[in-house]
Formats: structure tokens, sequence, C-alpha cells
């Protein structure tokens, strides 16, 4: 087995008196791609944000790449630096991602922060945002561009840094149906297989596609773990982890009945 | 139903929004300012408005305006564009001030209108008053209509102002149209499910109610943001991608507006 690239052992965290994550203990091998499933309110996000050292466990402990991940590891702005060159977090509102007057100013602003040569910065923005076909959005404020156009530039704005690690939450969230599948061919594509994906959602048919593992949470706790394609057929597990639900509806034969559904988009 | 204050004034702020944007597009465009370095441009632009402020000469002060509105026309800033976003604004907002000046104002009579007497006095108050601030305004106006937001922010970080300061600038001009797009939403949601006039009383608990989710949701962003930005390697110091440069015509522009700036102190002398 490849070395793990995160190692979480009695991960708790929790905000002000609301508990978010409740003794997490998980491995992420590198180079997989795993899926972080889960309803709304399961721990996702918060579970992200640790591994993307935004926050720090209360107790418990997290590594990456056997490297303990702590605030006081993050005062040394070498480490810190060294750590937001190989991890990459895509957040859910591209809102929040885009604060710069203009795309190519947006791709830019990571690299800048990592003091790269400025004519370097210039050339690599250039070739992310021709690979995100965004190119001739160079000079759009980013606030004026449409839901898919914005995610494009955020997923621009952090693979520009070409991490090792890209975590993302609820990538196709609020996508129409062309965008989501653009987005999602692109994230098949990306890394040709040998970086380390990690995706948010609460989307099943986005699983398979872009999962080779992945954690079911519930209530801040992992309730299972395994491979997508076994773990989606089970039904009972999904229907207890509010994955999926039954609702009454009509059939054209007329006839009226309820059974489990899944729901192969998101519900922003 | 006839909006209420509140919706007419996040609408106004809103259309705000669409002017930024223009001014975003003037900043960036060929004229005579844009081409001056941010560092000239805050400092001497702010020498000229502390001239006026200190000015007790209605003359100087003219003079200062005149020269602005000449900035204005090299650098393709329209006079009927800063008539409508600054001057009109300004003088509404000062002239309320001044007025109950031109006639409170101990002094000689200048002319009666009722019960109340203008004085000389008065009126040479309220004009000191308004063309201070037209003339600060103006130069205000002109260092933001010429100067990208990003390069306005490095500029003051190189001048010397705070980097706390200059971040929490930075955010605050780019999402408070974000938090007035979503104050406008949760109006119209409100009114969507009103049904006639709501009375006083209820309107004001509505309005408070509505304040304090706002504000709520606008500290759940801010720290979002903040992550976001740490989580692209941000550690409390701004970067931009241009780096200032002084050239020959820089130092010229910088000798013009210390120039100016000492000679509009000397003449603006009581």
């Amino acid at each position: 087995m490849n070395q793990p690239v995160f190692e979480l052992v009695g991960v708790r965290y929790a905000y002000e008196s609301h508990s978010a994550l409740n003794e997490i203990s998980l491995s992420i091998a590198a180079g997989t791609r795993v899926a972080l499933l889960g309803p709304n309110g399961s721990g996702k996000s918060t579970l992200l944000k640790l591994l993307d050292a935004l926050y720090f466990p209360n107790t418990g402990s997290l590594r990456f790449r056997g490297e303990p991940i702590t605030a006081e590891h993050f005062a040394d702005d070498n480490f810190a630096m060294d750590f937001r060159r190989r991890v990459g977090l895509v957040f859910q509102n591209p809102d929040v991602q885009l604060f710069n007057p203009t795309v190519f100013d947006e791709v830019a602003f990571a690299p800048l922060q990592l003091r790269w040569p400025k004519d370097e910065i210039r050339r690599r923005v250039h070739e992310a945002l021709d690979a995100m076909e965004i190119l001739h959005l160079s000079d759009r404020p980013p606030h004026r561009l449409s839901g898919g156009e914005k995610k494009r530039v955020a997923l621009a704005s952090v693979l520009i840094l070409d991490p090792e690690v890209l975590l993302l939450d609820e990538p196709t969230a609020a996508l129409d149906p062309s965008s989501q599948s653009q987005i999602i061919d692109l994230l098949i594509g990306w890394g040709e297989g040998n970086k380390t994906v990690i995706t948010a959602t609460h989307d099943l048919g986005l699983v398979e596609d872009i999962a080779d593992y992945c954690f079911i949470l519930q209530r801040g706790q992992i309730a299972a773990e395994g491979d997508p394609a076994i773990l989606l057929r089970d039904q009972a597990l999904l229907e207890r982890a509010n994955l999926i639900h039954a609702h009454r509806h009509k059939h054209a034969s007329g006839k009226t009945h309820s059974h489990p559904h899944t729901h192969p988009h998101s519900h922003e | 139903m006839r909006p209420g204050f509140i919706e007419r004034t996040i609408a106004t702020f809103l259309t705000a929004a669409e002017y930024t944007a223009g001014a975003e597009t003037m900043a960036a465009s060929k004229g005579a300012l844009q081409r001056v370095d941010p560092r000239v441009k805050v400092a001497g632009l702010l020498g000229l408005i502390v001239a006026a402020a200190l000015s007790r000469r209605l003359e100087t002060i003219a003079s200062l305006f005149a020269v602005a509105i000449l900035l204005a026309l090299a650098s393709g800033v329209s006079p009927v564009r800063l008539l409508r976003w600054v001057w009109w604004p300004a003088l509404l907002f000062t002239g309320a001030i001044a007025l109950p000046a031109v006639f409170l104002t101990p002094g000689n009579p200048a002319f009666s209108l009722g019960p109340l007497t203008a004085t000389h006095q008065g009126i040479r108050s309220a004009l000191f008053l308004i063309a201070r601030a037209e003339t600060a305004v103006t130069y205000s106006a002109l260092l933001a209509f010429t100067t990208p937001w990003p390069w306005a922010m490095k500029a003051l970080r190189t001048l010397g102002c705070p980097a706390a300061l200059v971040a929490i600038l930075g955010m605050t001009f780019r999402y408070i149209f974000v938090i007035l797009g979503t104050a406008a939403e949760m109006f119209e949601s409100r009114q969507s499910r009103t049904v006639g006039r709501l009375e006083g009383p209820e309107r004001r608990r509505m309005a408070s109610a509505a304040a304090g989710a706002l504000m709520e949701k606008s500290l759940q962003l801010s720290s979002e943001v903040h992550l976001a930005m740490q989580s692209r390697g941000y550690r409390g110091e701004v970067h931009i991608l241009h780096d200032f440069r002084m050239s020959a015509s820089d130092w010229l522009w910088l000798a013009g507006f210390v120039t100016l700036t000492g000679m509009a102190i000397w003449g603006g002398r009581g």
C-alpha cells in the first residue's frame, strides 16, 4: 500500500459548543481518489478544512506525509508555504474564493503568496487559464461570471500550484448539467491518476466516476468506508446515513407507491 | 407595494455596484493619472486634499478644484460622471450640514428669508465647507477612478499603512456588494410573503431581525473568505503581480504635486 498522505487518529473538532467531528480515524493513501459522502451537516466540509489545515483538531492527531499538522507547525512560514503548495482546496461556494479584481489576478493569487518568480507566474497563469478554457475571461471581474465559469476560475486558482493533494467541496453544487459534466470530465482527467483527490459530496451519481474509495460520514463520525461500488449498493446503509430516502410517486401505469431514491444531483 | 426606506437604500447601493464596475474600467484605461505610479498618486492627491483643508482663502480652494477638473479631463474622467457620482451627492450631504450655518452664524445681515436672516459670515462658512468637501472628494474620486483597487492597496502598504487595515479595506470593497445582494434578496423574499402594509413597530421589528440575520451571514462570509485566502498561502501581507517602478515621468509628477501642494498651502494662508 502507498504511504498515507493523511492520517487522522481520534480527531475531534467542535464549533464552540456544537460538535462537528467525533473520534475520526482514517488513513488516505497517496494517489487515491477518495469521496467523503454524507448528508448536509455530517461534517464533510469541516473534515476538508482540517485536511487543509485551516482548522486544527481539538483533540487527536492529524498528520500529512508523516508530519504533524498543528497550529505551532503553521507558525513557521516555510512549513506553511510548503504545505499550501502541496495541498489545495476548492471551496463549495466560489464567491468566497474569488476576491480579486480580475480572473488573471485571481489565478495568480496563490503563486504570488508563495513568492514564485513573477515571469513564471504570468506564464503559468496563462497555461492554467488555457487548460480550463477560460483564457478569454482573463480580464473579467470574477464576481460577474456565471456559476460554471466561477467554478472553473476557482479550480484554476488552485490547480495552478499543481498540488499533490486536491480537496474539493461539492464541486458540482449549484451547476447546470452541462457545467457539471465539464467539471467532472476535468477532474477525471486531472493529474493522470498520480494525484490524491478528496471530494466531499452528497451527489451519489458522481461518486463512482471520481472515487476509488469512499468514507460515509454521519453526524460527525465515519459510518462506513470502502469500495464505492460495494457501499453504494447497500441500501440500508445509505438510508441510515440519509443519503437516500423514500417518497411517494406515481408511475406511468398509474400506480402510486414509495421506495428509496437516490438523488444523482446536488441539492443547493 | 411601495418599497420601504431600507429596500430603497439597498437598491441605491446595488446601483453603486454598477458604478464601481465603470470605475474599474476607467482605472484600466490610458489617461494621464492612470500612467502615474500609484504611490506618487496616493501621496500627491492626499497632499492636495490636505492643502484644500488647510486653506483659508476661497480663491486657493477654487484653484485646487480647477486643477482637479483639469486632471480629470486629462485622465478621461468625464465631468458629467463626476457631477453625478461625486459633486451632487457631496453637495447634498455637506449642504445639509452647511445650510443652518448660513442663518445661525452671527454677523452682518446679507438677506432675509421670512424670519431667518442669512449673514455674510454664515454664507462664507458654508461656502468654505462646501468648497473644501467638493475639492477633497474630487481628488479622492480621481484616485479611485484612475487606480486599480489592488494597486491602491499596495501603494497604501508601501506608504506605511498597517497590513491589517489594508486587508480590511480590500475585503470590504470586494464583498460589500455580495452582502448587499444578500440583503436585497432577504427583503424581496419578505416582501413576497407580506400582504398589505405592516404597522410601524412590526416593520421596525422585522428590519432589526433582518439586520441581525445579515450580520450573522456577513460574519460567516468574512470567515470563509479569510479561510479561502489562507488556503492559498495568504499570511497577512498583500502581494500583487505588478511591480512599482518610478520612471522619470513619475518623478516629474511627484515634483509637480509637491510644488502645487506647497504653493496651495502658502497661498491659502489667511
